[in-house]
């Protein structure tokens, strides 16, 4: 019998989330490869529209998991639902993005059924009969190939733009969809969720802006975020931040780009200072041009940048300040 | 409340990193501080006894330098320290350091347990959920804020994006701290003199025995990631870089 790639989609209040999308994309690049055949999951309580939307895609089957449990999301009653499935299934490989909601139980999962996951990985390869998945180490400044030391179901998460979710293939009929009633027995849950919700207002819309200059914390100290202002203010664009800036109060949560914050696409993106952490790029990685200065020349923002300045932001940015004011009266 | 904080030593993030000769992990020769998120963890754990009253352990894994990072603790506040002392920690899955934890800790009785949500070399944002699954406890992840209430706790989580959720527990429970759940305090001149004569025990990864397996996942290599993006340089004095730029900015990337 072929071995089986198991992709778990994830919902969210009923609607698919569209980095799903990206897992799909990586499942069907490794069957293709490999020679598994590829299905899907999705867990929830009500969750035929979400499972038909994905069984347009090229798959072979989807499992439609079904329980009042899933409802609302908890780490134990999707760890307890989904450990129920997928022993009874035993895929060689589970794949999942690595959300906020996945890391919340995947761990839990795994170590139920005696397994490991390998997380947040930005790729794979395989070499010979071996399949290495690829992951960042020391925030992006290495990466690992990292392999399984133990019996399959082996469990890994991708994370958010390791593969290009608008490449998903369609299959060539919409496959069939498997309803499963799991049963999560009482007093599993002991989480009590409440609402989700978005602390106060955003006052500004950075996702219009064409123009941001960002600061991290290579900005030192909270007087110095005048000079990157200087700066947006000389460009006309808006000022923006990493998040330990925002978590200092030196400039207010609503100018934080990244996973928790908010994610733009300017016409170009100044970083000052800023390392290039995962969380922060995909909040900016699809600015059109990205201008970074570090004085640190392996720093992970380098490897996104269009134009690098490695330096000493408290040299560079006085004379670009001068530079565009100059350049500015003249025109 | 009795607290236990989860505590690793990390080369800071700017540190100027070598790959070791076998190319799978960095060259040991660089200096180390406390993973960041569990600093906050360490805080948090701080305030809450200073509200609840109760006791704050910490506990690191680590060879015979992680013992700073327990140091540090103790100087701002923590009762007392475990370190599980073996070089061969460094190396260990998250599955292995949290099966170290749960057994270095099986004869005391936490209410909470803090870890920090990822850590900044292996990031793999794992160690506090498995040790939760292996206590039996519940767990949370990404926390920003702690509140006891009559039955447990009720904390809230950050999601994706600017949103958050609060959920209840019941104790005992384990929790991931955040990064800027709170102000971090600095240690105290009095502090550091009291730190010298707090408890502190040494644990051998011998004594663990067969709570450390074999991991279950493996580094077969690091390297520097191949970068995929042109990336152009300007290099000069501060003037001509500047000059450069904002040449750039006016005929290329055409902003200005
Ligand atoms: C679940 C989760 C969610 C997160 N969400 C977000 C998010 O939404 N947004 C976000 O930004 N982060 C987020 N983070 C945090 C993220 O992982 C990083 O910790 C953060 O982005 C680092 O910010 P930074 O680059 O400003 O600071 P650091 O990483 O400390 O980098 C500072 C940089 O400044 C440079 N520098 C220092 N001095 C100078 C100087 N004089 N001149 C030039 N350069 C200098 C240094 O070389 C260094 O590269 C999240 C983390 C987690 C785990």
């Amino acid at each position: 019998m072929s071995e089986t790639i198991l992709v778990v989609v994830e919902q969210r209040e009923g609607k698919l989330n569209r980095v799903s999308w990206e897992t799909l994309v990586a499942g069907q690049s490794l069957a293709a490869e490999m020679g598994w055949t590829l299905e899907a999951a999705v867990a929830g309580n009500g969750v035929s529209a979400i499972a038909g939307e994905v069984a347009a895609k090229k798959v072979s089957k989807i499992h439609a998991l079904e329980s009042p449990g899933f409802s609302p999301y908890t780490p134990e009653g999707f760890s307890a639902g989904l450990k129920q499935f997928i022993s009874a299934k035993q895929p060689r490989l589970v794949l999942m993005p690595h959300t906020y909601q996945v890391r919340d139980f995947v761990p839990k999962l795994a170590t139920a059924m005696g397994r490991t996951v390998i997380s947040d990985c930005i790729g794979y390869r395989k070499e010979g009969d071996k399949l290495l998945f690829t992951r960042q180490m020391f925030q992006g400044k290495f990466a690992a190939d990292v392999s399984f030391n133990c019996d399959p179901p082996w469990f890994v998460t991708f994370q958010n733009g390791a593969f290009r979710g608008d490449r998903v293939e369609a299959g060539a009929s919409a496959a069939p969809v498997e309803s499963v009633n799991v049963d999560i027995p009482q007093g599993t849950i002991r989480n009590k969720p409440q609402e989700v919700f978005k602390e106060a207002k955003q006052a500004v819309d950075l996702t219009q802006a064409e123009i941001i200059v960002s600061v991290g914390r290579g900005i030192k100290e909270q007087k110095h975020i005048e000079l990157a202002k200087q700066l947006a203010d000389a460009l006309g664009g808006e000022i923006a931040a990493s998040r330990p800036i925002c978590d200092s109060g030196w400039l207010p949560m609503d100018r934080q780009i990244g996973s928790s914050g908010q994610t733009v696409a300017p016409k170009l993106y100044l970083a000052l200072g800023i390392s290039g952490a995962i969380q922060h790029i995909v909040g900016m990685k699809g600015a059109r041009s990205v201008v970074a200065i570090n004085k640190d020349h392996e720093a992970p923002i380098f490897e996104i940048a269009d134009v690098a300045v490695v330096g000493n932001l408290f040299d560079v940015v006085p004379a670009l300040i001068e530079e565009v004011k100059k350049m500015k009266s003249s025109a | 409340m009795k607290i236990l904080v989860c505590m690793k030593q990390v080369p800071p993030k700017d540190a100027p990193l070598k790959l070791n000769e076998a190319g799978t992990w960095i060259r040991e020769d660089v200096s180390y501080e406390v993973n960041e998120p569990d600093a906050f963890a360490l805080e948090e754990a701080l305030r809450q006894k200073e509200k609840h009253s109760g006791e704050v352990v910490v506990i690191t894994a680590g060879p015979a330098r992680a013992q700073q990072v327990l140091r540090e603790a103790l100087a701002k506040g923590a009762d007392r320290a475990i370190h599980l002392e073996d070089a061969a920690f460094v190396g260990l899955d998250a599955f292995n350091t949290a099966g170290a934890f749960a057994a270095a800790i099986k004869d005391e009785q936490f209410d909470l347990i803090f870890t920090g949500l990822q850590s900044d070399d292996c990031g793999f944002a794992q160690t506090g959920v498995i040790l939760a699954e292996l206590l039996g406890w519940p767990h949370a992840t990404i926390i920003m804020q702690i509140e006891k209430t009559e039955g447990g706790i009720k904390v809230k989580r950050e999601l994706e994006s600017g949103y958050f959720q609060f959920v209840e527990m019941p104790l005992p429970a384990v929790l991931t701290i955040q990064s800027g759940i709170n102000k971090l305090r600095y240690a105290t001149l009095i502090g550091i003199k009291q730190a010298k004569n707090k408890p502190l025990r040494k644990v051998a990864l011998a004594e663990l025995g067969p709570a450390i397996t074999a991991n279950s996942q493996k580094i077969e290599r690091m390297y520097v990631p191949q970068k995929t993006k042109k990336t152009e340089y300007l290099e000069g004095s501060s003037a001509e870089i500047a000059k450069k730029l904002v040449e750039k900015l006016k005929d290329e990337i055409r902003v200005l």
